[in-house]
């Protein structure tokens, strides 16, 4: 049985073949006996650290917001290193590899940022990657790809299926199943069957924590909204974390609306999705009537994902958190804008997340303090924007 | 008496193990999948586990996932699987009938709805390839409800403590893993499942057919041997149906072949 609980509310638990539970049973003891052990605490504060880039900063935005009742602070997971909070979670589950005595590591990844944080780790700590990613994103990702293959990572295309993300766990998940033996499955997003959702919130926390500390140093009090982009959900679950039992902050997670609700072209599973059973848990997901999948979308990779991380669901379902969702165009919009105004190009996930916290500050009628998580860096999208907008952002 | 209890009863009587095959319903098109199944029954299958075309089957290699595809690409949905499968009973009122399947076509319906209405077509019993031991329990009550066996894995990797669970849980039969990995053909069973099967035969368990990686008769001449109840091939039956999609004479006369030898393979004379 499981020592952790593997539900939240209604959600979450272990969908999976009964041949990888004793792996996820073996993973849930490594994660509570590292809990525990100052050692590896001490190895993987110091890697976060030192290799990192931990404390990360909160920038307060200079030019931004035009109501003056507003301050809008940015936490800036951008300035990780790999670009993205990312790194954090894969630090962890690499030391938790080598604590299990395992060897190899399988990962999957959607526009190649969970595996470039996947192929950074493990350069560092001398493990075995391979990394699935469907045969259209590696394509279309060909600098991701490079990075990984730089750094001694394997990238195994995935055509099966519709050769996107969700096939690209898929096959993770079988590769994993004939060879836990030696191989840990390093999740990327706060989703999946148990206890991948707990150990990737915990070991994205520090987001939260770091931020109750900044603000009070600098504002003196907790903020009124923290405000965070969704697709499986892990850098808005770090940085909710800490706050989940302090009602009086207000917690946002923002999805991609892509071309609009109304279309079939988004991935706002919480706020246009239903209930379901995908890639080992129980959560809201995009489905027909009939319970097949269907394909998500969104302009930013790291959002299209047909599934939310199964805490999320339960914080939508109780009412503890709120759940928005965005369109590519006011996500693009809000990219450009912080470019302009702050000298910040930010993450296309993390977009969504300001363009949100725009709209609010343009209604706020009280003094607001809001956070958004600027969970990556745009770096990586600056090709996929400059097809989309051409020398539009010129004028 | 359930039918999966007559049938081994039966197969006891006559010195024999179960030869079951494994093809996904409505692969390649709803009609040639009734005439396929059909001659699986009328070559020698002893049972039949039947799968619906699911999108993301996480437990099934290459051979069963092209299937799946071929399957939805060609219209199928639960609703005309069902109607196939009703048409099956309708023929052949004796044989075990078994659906392995993954959980959310399964809530899609709603638990007690999908269950029933797979009784009503003749289902003899379910595996959910998603649902392991930990999460059955509300799935098992849906079983029980409507008088299906709720079937249960056993795979190699599983404490003894596991084993003796799923021993106690699984009706009508027990799935037990010849290895680890997902289904196919491409890498053998590992034949020396004796430890395992004799496992579960101490706790009791409903009789024990071993899958995945069985493709040749000599796999279920020593499967028997080592003490299971019966066989269980997928991805081979399946690759003959993908060989020969563009002459269907010949994918039944493929088919007959493979079930006669692998049948015969299963006595124990």
């Amino acid at each position: 049985m499981n020592k952790l609980n593997s539900r939240f509310g209604e959600f979450g638990g272990m969908y999976v073949p009964e041949l990888l539970i004793p792996a996820l049973d073996q993973l849930e003891q490594a994660f509570i006996d590292a809990r525990e052990d100052a050692t590896f605490q001490k190895e993987f504060t110091g890697l976060l650290n030192d290799y990192a880039g931990r404390p990360t900063p909160l920038t307060l935005t200079q030019n931004l917001v035009s109501n003056p009742l507003v301050k809008l602070y940015l936490k800036r997971e951008d300035l990780l290193h790999g670009g993205a909070h990312k790194t954090n979670q894969v630090l962890g589950q690499a030391l938790l590899t080598k604590r299990m005595g395992k060897t190899e590591v399988i990962a999957e990844t959607g526009a190649g940022q969970h595996g470039t944080a996947t192929a950074l780790a493990c350069a560092l700590m001398s493990l075995k990657a391979r990394i699935y990613m469907g045969a259209k994103d590696v394509e279309r990702q060909a600098p991701n790809v490079f990075r990984m293959r730089l750094m001694g990572a394997e990238v195994i295309p995935v055509s099966a299926g519709s050769g996107t993300l969700k096939d690209a766990v898929n096959e993770a998940m079988r590769d994993w199943s004939a060879n836990y033996d030696k191989a840990h499955y390093l999740l990327g997003t706060a989703a999946g069957p148990h206890p991948f959702p707990t150990i990737v919130r915990e070991f994205h926390r520090m987001i939260g924590e770091e931020i109750r500390e900044q603000i009070i140093q600098k504002e003196g009090r907790l903020p009124d909204a923290l405000v965070a982009c969704v697709g499986g959900g892990s850098n808005a679950i770090g940085m909710f974390a800490d706050f989940i039992e302090q009602p009086e902050v207000k917690l946002i997670g923002v999805e991609p609306a892509g071309k609009g609700l109304h279309t079939h072209l988004h991935g706002a599973t919480i706020c246009k999705g239903s209930k379901g059973i995908l890639h080992g848990s129980h959560t809201y997901i995009m489905q027909d009537t009939e319970g097949q999948i269907e394909e998500s979308y969104s302009v930013s990779a790291g959002l299209d994902y047909p599934a939310v991380g199964p805490q999320h669901a339960h914080l939508a379902q109780t009412g503890r958190a709120e759940y928005v969702a965005v369109t590519d165009e006011e996500a693009l919009h809000a990219f450009q804008l912080l470019a302009k105004k702050e000298g910040i190009i930010p993450a296309l996930e993390s977009s969504h997340a300001l363009a949100h916290a725009l709209n609010m500050a343009d209604e706020a009628d009280q003094e607001t303090i809001i956070v958004v998580n600027l969970s990556g860096r745009g770096d990586k999208d600056l090709a996929h924007v400059t097809s989309i907008l051409g020398d539009s952002f010129n004028e | 008496m359930s039918r999966y209890n007559s049938l081994f009863c039966q197969l006891r009587e006559r010195n024999q193990a179960a030869f079951v095959p494994f093809v996904m319903i409505g692969d390649p098109d709803p009609n040639s999948s009734f005439d396929i199944i059909c001659q699986l029954i009328e070559s020698g299958a002893d049972a039949l586990e039947l799968g619906f075309p699911y999108s993301d089957p996480i437990a099934d290699g290459p051979t069963i996932q092209k299937a799946a595809i071929r399957a939805l690409k060609a219209g199928a949905t639960p609703s005309r699987c069902f109607a196939v499968l009703t048409k099956v009973r309708s023929r052949y009122p004796d044989i075990p009938v078994g659906l392995l399947l993954y959980s959310n076509l399964v809530l899609a319906k709603g638990m007690n709805a999908f269950y029933q209405q797979a009784k009503d077509a003749g289902v003899d019993s379910i595996l959910i390839a998603d649902v392991p031991l930990r999460e059955i329990e509300p799935f098992k009550q849906a079983a029980n409800k409507s008088g299906i066996e709720q079937i249960l894995i056993a795979p190699p990797n599983a404490s003894d403590e596991a084993l003796s669970d799923v021993a106690k849980a699984s009706c009508g039969y027990t799935y037990v893993l010849g290895r680890a990995g997902v289904t196919g053909a491409e890498t053998d069973a590992d034949l020396d499942a004796k430890a395992l099967l004799d496992k579960l035969h101490q706790a009791n368990s409903a009789p024990s057919l071993l899958g995945f990686g069985i493709s040749r008769p000599e796999q279920v001449k020593q499967a028997v041997k080592a003490g299971a109840a019966g066989a269980i091939s997928g991805s081979a039956t399946v690759n003959i149906i993908e060989r020969n999609l563009d002459d269907k004479q010949q994918m039944l006369m493929k088919l007959d072949e493979f079930i006669a030898s692998m049948k015969a393979a299963a006595n124990k004379d």
